[in-house]
């Protein structure tokens, strides 16, 4: 058997490991157009901002390929797959043969059509190379817009806020964080961050990037506003990287189909991570669900079933733990339900900076958003996971302190009896 | 691999498992000294929950498929699937607290002094786990099961 994994991120590791667990020994390829071995992708935020060193950023440690027997292609790109013949094209013109293939090429950063996009100083935020980048400007550029209020969007701000510059965000929706947060969890993090120093616009857009002589001079809003900056970031979002698999009859929606096996239309070759569109646990549909945690788990699936090993996947649910200065926040699964059948209940003291909010459906636990206190977060996690009926205790999910001792006692003991 | 596990029906929630557990983890291993002149006072690694007459004593699972390790994004939890053990690399931890967004059983705690999380090691300088020998009413058992 041999493996061949396309992309060097967690979904990869997750997949490597996947592997290991059931076949020892048979050859792992991994090539990987990004020249550095795994690191952690959103660290990058922290060593923008400088509060860990370029060498903290290594997911896993040096030796960890030659230890597993992965031969790793660095800085080399998958050019073409040939399902047919069951070999990869690289970019160097070797042709590696795959029995078992997983593509896990990630997502690559959404940039709008803008006038004065094309050019020097317009940066994205998704790799070790855009910190690189982005760093030249620090100590030289005073001033920055952000374009979109995102996670990754509000990061870079923080970062770039911490390293002194001046940054502006500017943010189409009535709030921030809109995917994964609620108008009130957005609203606290908003002002927190204005509190802070740091200029946030909604409801507005870039309509323009100006340049005199080929720098940046300012960006012109959709409310003809304009903000005075030398430099750009685009953070409107991530779009799964399918360009790859065009015209092998590998199927696609907005990411790359997979079924409950991690496995896509054609037998034998896999996806996973950002670019997979894979079985969501909450809507019960195909769903590219583009965090961390996810592409390690379905990476790690998809490497149990390269291996033959046939575990379905059991879906995803989104989660994101951010800290914004000093605010931890956790979201989990849906967090700001459309449509009825919801119940939803929520606890605010905004003297507090504190929020946490439960949704509820069918008796089941289908989201949470806590802002400010976020500890034992993951027992929510667990119950919507477990599909724990939540019914007889739902008064209390929305105490700070929920534990275990506020699950039925047959549900407990469950839990902490067996072999987890 | 064998793990702790809780017995609630004889837990009389006397909280000896995490003082045992803190001796375990202080500089000087001894009780005065690591509650009295140690400063900060180590953390205990295990949490008892209490309310009336119910108590029971839980820490870190090491977890088969450890949601902590798959959810970490720095590397710093890691599964050892010689010893089963879920380690947590100290020095690689970031603080962003996605292990206690994902861990089940909310054993996962932010450490009080530094910005990192702190959970149970089992022990791995003793063959019972300190929380375990202290308990004085079996409500902590160490098997394989």
């Amino acid at each position: 058997m041999e493996y061949v994994i396309i992309g060097n991120g967690v979904a990869a590791i997750g997949a490597v490991e996947g592997i290991r667990q059931w076949d020892a020994a048979s050859p792992i390829t991994i090539v990987s157009a990004e020249p550095y071995k795994v690191y952690g992708r959103p660290l990058i935020s922290h060593l923008l901002a400088g509060k860990i060193h370029e060498s903290d950023i290594f997911y896993r440690s040096d030796d960890y390929y030659d230890l597993r027997g992965v031969k790793l292609l660095l800085g080399m790109r998958a050019v073409q797959i040939l399902p047919d013949k069951r070999k990869v094209a690289s970019s160097d013109g070797r042709m590696l043969p795959f029995d078992r293939l997983l593509i896990a090429t990630g997502g690559i950063p959404f940039m709008p059509p803008l006038p004065g996009r094309d050019g020097p100083d317009v940066y994205t935020f998704t790799t070790l190379d855009d910190v690189r980048k982005i760093e030249v400007l620090i100590g030289k550029a005073k001033k920055i817009v952000v374009i979109g209020g995102g996670l990754i969007g509000l990061k870079v701000s923080e970062s770039l806020h911490d390293r002194g510059i001046r940054v502006t965000v500017v943010e189409l929706a009535d709030r921030i964080l809109s995917t994964a947060f609620d108008p009130i969890a957005g609203e606290i993090i908003r002002k927190h961050l204005t509190e802070m120093g740091m200029e946030i616009i909604l409801q507005n857009s870039a309509t323009e990037i100006v340049r005199e002589n080929g720098h940046i001079r300012a960006v012109i809003m959709s409310d003809g506003t304009r903000r005075d900056c030398e430099a750009v970031v685009i953070a409107i979002g991530v779009v799964p990287n399918i360009s790859l698999v065009e015209g092998t009859g590998i199927k696609t929606n907005r990411g790359i189909l997979t079924d409950d096996f991690m496995e896509t239309s054609v037998s034998g070759i896999y996806a996973a991570g950002d670019v997979a569109e894979a079985h969501d646990l909450l809507l019960g549909q195909r769903r590219v669900t583009p965090i961390w945690p996810v592409a390690y788990l379905q990476g790690q699936y998809a490497g149990f079933n390269m291996a033959g090993a046939k575990i379905a996947y059991r879906g995803s649910i989104p989660m994101n733990s951010i800290e914004f200065y000093g605010i931890p926040t956790v979201s989990i699964g849906l967090s700001n339900p459309v449509g009825e059948n919801y119940e939803v209940r929520h606890m605010y003291l905004p003297e507090r900076n504190l929020y946490r909010k439960i949704v509820l459906k069918d008796h089941l636990l289908a989201g949470a958003v806590l802002v400010g206190r976020i500890q034992r977060a993951g027992i929510l996690t667990g119950l919507i996971l477990n599909r724990i009926d939540c019914e007889s205790f739902k008064e209390e999910l929305l105490k700070d302190d929920f534990g275990l001792i506020n699950l039925p006692v047959e549900v407990r003991k469950k839990m902490l009896a067996v072999n987890p | 691999m064998k793990r702790v596990y809780p017995r609630e029906e004889v837990c009389i929630g006397c909280h000896l498992c995490e003082i045992a557990c803190i001796v375990e983890h202080s500089a000087s291993k001894d009780i005065i000294k690591a509650f009295k002149a140690e400063t900060p006072r180590p953390t205990a690694r295990n949490l008892v929950e209490e309310e009336g007459a119910i108590s029971f004593s839980v820490s870190c699972r090491h977890c088969n498929e450890p949601p902590c390790v798959q959810a970490c994004i720095s590397g710093a939890m890691v599964k050892d699937y010689q010893s089963g053990v879920v380690r947590h690399l100290e020095e690689k931890c970031m603080g962003c607290w996605s292990c206690i967004m994902a861990c089940p059983y909310g054993v996962i705690r932010k450490n009080p002094v530094r910005k990192t999380v702190i959970k149970c090691d089992l022990c791995p300088e003793r063959p019972i786990p300190a929380c375990v020998e202290a308990c004085p009413n079996r409500a902590l058992i160490f098997e394989e099961r």
